[in-house]
């Protein structure tokens, strides 16, 4: 019954594009981040942003990047862990390079770089689609972690081959390094997810995001109306990679201050990052929020319940939880392939004519 | 024709001629799809291309618009000759076209797709776009207000919102009419626009082909396998048969063009 546009006309073209354009959705979206900004800061602890806020946030920008790639250009990816290496790898060498250099300037600076690396792997799209394009991009997985790994200067020549993040300052707070306070790294990365999502909603609604659409539903068509499909692709492997760059300076500056390439950036990254497109909603920047946040806590979930509620030993529960995860892959690419996304606005559809059935 | 018919397309201003097909032959392997073809289109004209099936008349189009590279010929189109250019180049300069099996882009909106071909007109770059604010907004609007005309000529009004995959055939075909005509072209290529259409959609699609060309001055090169339409709407037709023209002229003078019945309706050989 709350849930109607009943009344809400709009005058505007700008109003009929919103982004939200039924106010209760609109009401609802500021209202959560309103509680993540406001709230959240004050309840959090170190195991809560490093086991669930931390790794949604990178995640879902992560999820953002690659779901412009394969949801929005239709080019499959799986070089999203190398990807997410180069953002991070830019990250250690810019700030052990430059330590005056403020982290913001430094993770975007980190994106470009990754976007240039990105540029050069997507040539290949060119030329080769669909499964093909994806063994071409596991190529840039492998090479990328394999060079991180081959060559000293990536990691300044240390001895265990490990990148550090030094302590650094942002305002006054502490914001890497050991002992920084949970909040502090949350909101920065909080304020990153919230900005650069408005950015990825708006191209995507935009000229640009028309043409990677327009290229992904029929590329001779999209073609013959004018589009260049060299600049269309290379401009979402551009993008795509910007945002997966900047998940890897996030996830190795502020989640994790310490990375080794093999375990941290492997092929299961990208796996676990494209299971959240296909879970969240292909095509979707709000379905890459619903993917990394079900995709972060289930795991948790799912061990709290088997671990703590019903007494499964340890390795037991984490067999249950992938194949559960398999499972769910299988489901949604079968029943739902739009993802929680699709479901919904399913749901904000049936809420709408409620109680009526149509 | 009825005679009012005749008197209106006979009363419409016809220009000079803006593309002119010269000799052009294209073959895939050993099979000779187009041989030798010459015509040329006026200005605010409708041109009908036709013949039976697999007489080369898709593929003709396919080499205006730049899809097919012919190996011989060339194709001068408002004093630009060119010999190999890609698709997207032809769209610039001003020819847009529709195609025989539908080629919307199914996952996105009616007003997407029809924003999508402008997309070609639209400037502002990337950095703008993800701000949406000022100048890229701006444009953004003025855009869709262009695109809502297009919507509001073709009655489409109610499928605005509707992703393009979901509509009846009839639509489609609407929709991707659309998506040409917001382009602004100069030129419109129709691939059969009226196939697999019953009477009354057939009727609106001629009105709407015959609208384009009287209030925005487009002129039309289409492609048609009804003859009462064709007779009907267009001013010049072109037939071919076996990729050969093997006549063309007004739509009276190929009506009694020997050539061309025998190539419909067979000849005996006795």
């Amino acid at each position: 019954m709350l849930y109607r546009e009943t009344g809400q006309f709009k005058t505007s073209y700008q109003a009929d594009q919103a982004i939200f354009p039924i106010a209760q959705d609109r009401w609802f979206i500021f209202g959560i981040i309103a509680i993540a900004v406001f709230v959240v800061p004050f309840l959090i602890d170190d195991y809560g942003a490093n086991a669930v806020l931390l790794p949604f946030l990178v995640y879902a920008m992560a999820a953002i990047g690659l779901n412009i790639l394969t949801g929005y250009c239709g080019q499959l990816s799986l070089g999203t862990g190398g990807f997410m290496a180069v953002g991070a790898y830019s990250t250690y060498k810019l700030f052990t390079a430059f330590p005056d250099l403020n982290l913001i300037v430094i993770v975007i600076l980190s994106g470009l770089i990754t976007a240039a690396v990105g540029v050069l792997f997507g040539l290949p799209s060119l030329r080769i689609k669909g499964f093909y394009l994806a063994v071409a991009t596991l190529a840039s997985q492998f090479f990328l972690v394999w060079m991180f790994n081959k060559f000293g200067w990536f990691y300044n020549y240390n001895m265990t081959g490990m990148i550090n993040m030094p302590a650094s300052t942002m305002f006054g707070l502490q914001l890497t390094g050991p002992g920084a306070h949970p909040a502090v790294r949350y909101l920065f990365c909080l304020g990153f997810v919230l900005v650069f999502a408005l950015v990825a909603k708006n191209i995507v609604r935009g000229r640009l995001g028309r043409e990677w659409m327009a290229i992904r539903d029929m590329d001779i068509a999209a073609e013959i109306i004018g589009i260049r499909p060299l600049y269309a692709k290379l401009s979402a492997f551009a993008v795509s990679s910007f945002y997966v760059g900047m998940a890897g300076a996030l996830y190795f500056g502020i989640w994790l201050s310490s990375a080794e390439p093999v375990e941290a950036f492997d092929i299961n990254q990208s796996f676990l990052v494209l299971f959240m497109i296909i879970i969240g909603g292909l095509g979707s920047i709000m379905g890459s929020f619903l993917g990394a946040a079900f995709i972060v806590l289930m795991p948790l979930v799912l061990k709290n319940f088997m671990v703590d509620g019903l007494d499964i030993a340890v390795v037991t529960a984490k067999h249950v939880e992938i194949i559960t995860m398999g499972m769910l892959i299988i489901f949604f690419l079968i029943v739902e392939p739009h993802g929680l996304a699709r479901l919904w606005t399913i749901a904000k559809e049936k809420l709408r004519l409620w109680p009526f059935p149509h | 024709m009825t005679e009012t018919a005749q008197q209106m397309t006979s009363a419409k201003k016809i220009g000079d001629v803006v593309l002119a097909v010269d000799n052009i032959s294209l073959s895939f392997g050993g099979v000779r799809a187009l041989s030798d073809i010459s015509f040329q289109v006026r200005e605010h004209q409708v041109l009908s291309i036709i013949g039976p099936n697999g007489a080369g008349k898709s593929s003709l189009l396919n080499v205006i618009n730049g899809f097919y590279h012919p190996q011989e010929g060339t194709i001068t189109y408002r004093g630009v000759t060119r010999k190999q250019m890609k698709p997207h180049q032809a769209a610039r300069q001003g020819i847009a076209r529709t195609f025989q099996n539908i080629a919307l882009f199914k996952g996105m909106s009616t007003l997407d797709n029809i924003m999508t071909g402008r997309n070609t007109i639209m400037t502002r770059n990337v950095l703008w776009q993800a701000l949406r604010v000022g100048p890229a907004l701006q444009e953004e609007l003025a855009h869709r207000h262009r695109v809502e005309e297009i919507i509001d000529f073709l009655e489409i009004e109610h499928i605005r919102k509707t992703p393009v995959g979901k509509l009846p055939y009839g639509l489609q075909k609407r929709v991707e009419l659309g998506r040409a005509l917001a382009a602004e072209p100069s030129m419109l290529l129709l691939d059969e626009p009226m196939a697999g259409m019953n009477v009354e959609e057939k009727q609106d699609m001629s009105r709407f082909v015959l609208d384009v060309n009287s209030e925005f001055g487009t002129t039309i090169v289409l492609i048609e396998h009804d003859m009462g339409v064709v007779m009907d709407i267009s001013d010049y037709v072109v037939v071919l048969d076996y990729g050969r023209k093997i006549g063309d002229g007004l739509p009276d003078e190929v009506r009694s063009n020997q050539d061309v019945i025998d190539a419909y309706l067979g000849v005996s050989h006795d």
